[in-house]
């Protein structure tokens, strides 16, 4: 059968922080784009596509993979960047981010032929939508793949996403996993500052859902929420996971102004440093 | 052709007979409902195909995500609303997910116009021409009566690959067209042949339009009258050669005389055969309650405007030369 191998959850790590380091490079030689969500979501990506997801890199429309939608456009790099490092693509293509030409759009375009893209998305509060409508074919067909959406927490503001939310749970669509990207910050500050968020769990439950939430840093805390969203018979699932925008690079850890921000390619250098170094740290209080 | 009207009947009533046949001949059709699937012509499917409807509520901009992902499944959604909600609410939706995405979804807008009647501006699609065919990927179709609304809404499904947005009125109105003739996307249909003057009409309109030949004609005007059934793509051959061949032309739509029909074809002969022009259709207002006759009578989208602008069309040309 054509799907990926799934990895040993012990090199996730490692390749979250290769992730990262793709992350940088690309927003770095882009000189615009979006730095903090997309350091935030890179745990998230790896554990996905490297040990949950079901999927083939050498068969991109595999009829039975589970998919992906990527409703915030604006975390493309980390996306990218899990497509290339997983082999969809060369990792070589990623220094095209948001250049002309390139398969690599600011937000994503499926126009432009990318492997591994699902959805034209960068507008909120339409990718859960989609991620409905996906969810109703493979039920409709009655198929086992499951339907993944990644939305942001700032995103919850739009009131369509209360619509899909709604409807999801009127149809039962327990093939689908929402999981939001909960940093706690947007452009303009802090979610609770700019629009109240809380209580978040009971709104989602309150709309029937199935709601677990997880440390977006824990590979292991990441892996039991995937595991129990699938184990809610007739309830979609939703994972709030607690990130920190920036992971990864202290400097920039929890500060929205990052948002839509990239390093200069100097600081750059420093942050693919910070995150070797931490790397190297980690193993070696692993082998200690 | 000869102008007999078959009996009044609903431009949506061609719709739900459409979309009830092409699903009836493949089973990825699927269609989407709104909560008013009766009021917009769909409930015949659904009733036929319980299985294949599925039941949203009153949340247009769901409704167009739903449809996106279903056609990205490789089914052939069909989700028909009033046009007013399609065209506004629903906007970014159908931009994004739908079109920028160029999935074959078909969107039905019902409750074309002002002949909506009592409901009132709020209800009355004015604007949706305008909205739909300015988005990149997008075919436009505009039908004129029910039984032409069928066979659009078969060719929709059956004949395209990306969106389809899909006018029709409330109304009983006049049904002139046979069916003998196939739908062609994109190619205007020559209705009538003349030399004085071309009269360029959608949906409600095209029967009007034809009176107003009639009349014309009785003045010694002959009007050359083309049913543009199709906004988007334009049939630039067939309206090209009208204008060269008449010299003059008036369009006549249920919508804003900008950006709809009339804005469509002044941009193509402005840019390849400027001749001159009037526009029948809503100047720049709002809609009210009323009957459809008369609200289309006083706000000048009967066959007496069209006479009477064509009269002035018709001077202002030969003053021009």
């Amino acid at each position: 059968m054509a799907q990926r191998k799934a990895c040993d959850t012990e090199a996730l790590p490692r390749i979250a922080t290769e992730i990262r380091k793709s992350v940088i490079r690309s927003l770095a030689e882009a000189g615009s784009g979006h730095l903090g969500g997309s350091l935030g979501l890179a745990d998230v990506f790896t554990t996905l596509y490297f040990s949950v997801l079901k999927h083939d890199p050498s068969f991109p429309q595999w009829p039975d993979r589970d998919r992906l939608i990527l409703s915030i456009g604006h975390v493309a790099p980390v996306l990218y960047a899990t497509l290339a490092h997983a082999g969809y693509f060369p990792v070589g293509e990623l220094m095209t981010l948001r250049k002309q030409g390139s398969r690599l759009q600011g937000h994503p375009g499926r126009d432009h032929g990318l492997p591994g893209l699902e959805l034209s998305a960068g507008s909120l509060g339409q990718g859960l939508s989609v991620a409905v409508g996906m969810a109703i074919a493979g039920k409709s067909d009655q198929k086992s793949h499951k339907i993944y959406a990644i939305l942001g927490d700032g995103e919850l503001q739009e009131g369509s996403v209360w619509e899909s939310a709604m409807a999801a749970a009127h149809h039962h669509l327990d093939n689908l996993i929402v999981i939001v990207d909960r940093n706690g910050v947007q452009i303009d500050g802090k979610t609770e500052d700019v629009m109240g968020l809380e209580p978040l769990a009971d709104k989602w439950k309150s709309f029937g859902w199935h709601v677990i939430s997880c440390n977006g840093h824990d590979f292991g805390s990441i892996l039991r929420a995937l595991y129990s969203a699938a184990g809610a018979p007739g309830l979609p699932s939703v994972i709030i996971a607690n990130t920190i925008m920036g992971k990864g690079i202290k400097s920039i850890e929890g500060n929205y102004q990052w948002h839509g921000k990239v390093p200069t390619k100097e600081q750059a250098v420093d942050f693919i440093q910070e995150l070797s170094e931490n790397t190297n740290q980690r193993e070696f209080d692993a082998i200690n | 052709m000869p102008l007999i009207n078959r009996g009044n009947r609903p431009t949506k009533a061609g719709f739900g007979e459409g979309l009830l046949e092409a699903g009836k001949r493949n089973p990825l059709v699927m269609a989407i409902g709104a909560d008013i699937t009766s009021s917009v012509g769909v409930n015949l499917f659904a009733e036929a195909y319980p299985e294949r409807f599925i039941s949203i509520g009153i949340a247009e901009q769901n409704c167009m995500g739903v449809a996106t992902g279903l056609a990205l499944e490789g089914k052939i959604p069909v989700f028909s609303t009033y046009g007013v909600f399609a065209a506004h609410r629903a906007a970014d939706q159908i931009r994004i997910s739908v079109c920028y995405n160029n999935v074959h979804v078909i969107i039905g807008g019902a409750h074309a116009g002002v002949s909506v009647g009592p409901d009132g501006a709020t209800h009355q699609a004015l604007e949706d021409l305008a909205v739909m065919r300015v988005l990149p990927n997008m075919t436009v179709l505009s039908p004129c009566d029910a039984t032409q609304t069928k066979l659009a809404t078969i060719a929709a499904i059956e004949q395209c690959h990306g969106p389809v947005y899909i006018r029709f009125g409330r109304e009983p109105m006049p049904d002139f067209t046979d069916g003998s003739k196939p739908y062609t996307i994109g190619k205007a249909e020559i209705l009538r042949q003349g030399h004085d003057l071309t009269i360029a009409a959608t949906g409600h309109l095209v029967w009007e339009a034809l009176k107003a030949a009639e009349t014309l004609q009785s003045r010694g005007i002959s009007a050359h009258v083309l049913n543009i059934h199709t906004i988007k793509p334009l049939d630039t051959e067939t309206i090209l050669q009208a204008a060269r061949e008449t010299g003059a032309i008036i369009t006549a739509e249920e919508h804003q005389v900008t950006g709809g029909l009339g804005g469509a074809i002044a941009e193509l002969v402005a840019g390849y055969y400027p001749v001159p022009m009037e526009f029948v259709g809503m100047n720049n207002r709002f809609g009210e309650s009323g009957n459809a006759e008369t609200l289309m009578e006083m706000f000048g989208m009967k066959s007496s405007m069209i006479v009477t602008k064509s009269l002035q069309l018709v001077e202002r040309k030969f003053k021009n030369r």
